[in-house]
């Protein structure tokens, strides 16, 4: 499938927002926070903003943007719609909360709406990851992993930008350090199941089956165009196998190892967090890029059997 | 709306003859011919003439080698929208642009409130939907719903632009839910197949199989062998046959 740029900084961006939103509000709502109200705010704002940042970027792929308010309409089949109506959802605690701590009003009614806040991201993410893992065209995508690995990944990147935020606040010695080394580690975990499962597995639709003309000796002599269409450049997008190879490491290496290790400095010594975290994020940043990168790059879409790929 | 209906009343759809089929094209461009003429806006085209032509198209011709016990020879497979049953280019749709109705089950995409997200195209996997890059929505074989019930039109051309256009005959069209149509009736005298089965989707298009080199090999029968009488006339001409071709 084609990478489109709008798309990778969609997830990416929203992703991160939802993550960061989830732990500040949990965080908030079991009492163990050490955020002033501006420090809160500042945070809340920041994951506000990579979810805006990144829902505006999806409707640059759009044919038609200013008819983008009709996606909330068909909730009932389609996960886009579910997503979109998630999204819109989960602006209303979040946007109360930030209004709360910007009057610096602390009544119960805070908790309530963390815990829906929190929902709300984690719903949110859920959908993007089920729009792919709906999806029967396409093994590397059509699979309950899916949606795990956008959740893990959501978190993974939200709990190592929260630390950012503390350490920028002053805001060390938590526990939030393990959180981040955790997911971390649970996240590239849940990749390197993903990738020995679709490495292991074939395909197991064929062309003989999509031309319905028996099995073996079937060759396009010719396609139906002089140049590739839209299908062949939406559908038919591939990576080669040794680029994908050397894409996997870097994505393991920035988004997992060298994260890990920034972080194990700063438990281990006395650096300067900020000196530490920064980088890390970085590097988190540019691996979970690639990440996105090599989701859509390594899905193979059922419709090449008509363009001369045997399996799918 | 994007729920699919629980049944429609017919089945329209079209029969594709491979064993007929020559691969002219003839469908694939009447097809962009109407479309791109009436309904909506027009097919869009990049680059035409120059040296990376790219555009939509809703019906195209792929042509293959086939070499194996089935059959063996070339076959001429044109592949457009099947007007499944139980898609999910409709479900995905977000917006309700996309939808199958439940009258005659076609399957079509409102141009007037498709966000151009592109996903029903990833959901189809026939690759039956192109992307109208100029007009910014989703393009897909309409069935020619605006000639099949367009009473402004001759009769005689009442059926879609493919099936008037086709020199030989390959393409048919009627409905499939009915058992007693022609359609339906040559796909159960010829062993006519959904494309793709083993996918779900329930297509309701059908192709009729090349036919087999034994199925199609005319039995003539065999001629007497002249008896000879031994006339003078015979012998005379036996003689000059092979004098002059000596
Ligand atoms: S052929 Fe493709 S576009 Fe047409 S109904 Fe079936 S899935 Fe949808
Ligand atoms: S491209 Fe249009 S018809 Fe297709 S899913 Fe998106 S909004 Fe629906």
């Amino acid at each position: 499938m084609h990478p489109a740029y709008s798309v990778l900084i969609f997830t990416t961006s929203a992703g991160a927002g939802y993550g960061l939103l989830f732990w500040l509000v949990l965080v908030e709502a079991s009492g163990r926070t050490s955020h002033t109200h501006w420090s809160f705010f500042f945070t809340l704002m920041l994951a506000l903003a990579l979810i805006t940042i990144g829902l505006l970027s999806s409707t640059f792929h759009l044919g038609h943007p200013e008819r983008a308010w009709r996606a909330f309409s068909q909730w009932r089949s389609s996960w886009l719609s579910r997503e979109g109506v998630a999204a819109l959802a989960t602006y209303v605690p979040a946007g109360l909360l930030a209004l709360l701590s910007l009057l610096k009003i602390d009544s119960g009614v805070v908790v309530l709406l963390d815990l829906l806040a929190a929902i709300g991201a984690v719903v949110t993410v859920w959908c993007t990851g089920m729009i792919y893992a709906s999806l029967r065209t396409i093994r590397q995508w059509n699979m309950r992993l899916v949606p795990a690995i956008y959740l893990a990944l959501s978190a993974t990147s939200g709990a190592l930008l929260l630390e950012l935020m503390n350490a920028a606040y002053g805001i060390t010695g938590g526990w939030e350090v393990w959180l981040t080394l955790a997911c971390l580690q649970g996240a590239q975990g849940l990749k390197r199941i993903y990738f020995r499962r679709i490495d292991g597995e074939a395909g197991r639709y064929t062309a003989a089956m999509a031309l319905g003309m028996g099995e073996n000796g079937i060759r396009q002599i010719d396609p139906p165009h002089t140049r590739p269409n839209y299908v062949m450049r939406e559908m038919g997008y591939e990576v080669g196998r040794r680029h994908a190879v050397r894409l996997r490491r870097w994505m393991h290496m920035y988004l997992f190892v060298v994260p890990t290790m920034w972080l194990a400095l700063l438990v281990l010594s006395n650096l300067p967090p900020l000196l530490l975290l920064v980088p890390a994020t970085i590097f988190a940043a540019v691996g979970l890029f690639v990440e996105r990168w090599l989701f859509f790059a390594e899905a193979e879409h059922v419709s090449m059997l008509y363009y001369g790929k045997d399996r799918a | 709306m994007t729920c699919l209906p629980d049944s429609t009343d017919k089945k329209l759809g079209l029969v594709i003859d491979l064993d007929i089929c020559v691969g002219c094209q003839a469908c694939v461009t009447s097809c962009k011919e109407w479309n791109t003429g009436g309904y909506s806006a027009p097919l869009s085209d990049h680059d035409p003439y120059g040296a990376d032509p790219s555009g939509a198209w809703l019906n195209r011709v792929h042509s293959y080698e086939v070499d194996n016990a089935h059959w063996s020879g070339t076959v001429h497979f044109p592949r457009s929208c099947l007007h499944c049953e139980t898609p999910d280019c409709v479900t995905v749709c977000p917006t309700g642009a996309s939808y199958k109705r439940a009258e005659d089950g076609i399957v079509l995409v409102n141009p007037d409130t498709c966000i151009g997200c592109k996903l029903c195209s990833w959901a189809c996997p026939y690759g039956a939907r192109e992307y109208d890059h100029d007009h910014g929505v989703m393009k897909k074989c309409t069935l020619c719903v605006d000639r099949i019930y367009n009473e402004t039109i001759p009769e005689e051309d009442r059926i879609p632009a493919c099936v008037r256009a086709c020199p030989t005959g390959a393409r048919a069209f009627g409905d499939l839910g009915d058992p007693d149509s022609a359609v339906s009736q040559s796909v159960a005298e010829r062993d006519g197949f959904g494309l793709f089965e083993e996918f779900g989707y329930k297509p309701v298009n059908r192709y009729l199989p090349p036919r087999k080199g034994s199925d199609r090999a005319p039995t003539v029968a065999t001629e007497e062998a002249p008896t000879n009488t031994g006339s003078a006339m015979e012998k005379l001409f036996a003689w000059a046959d092979r004098a002059l071709s000596r």
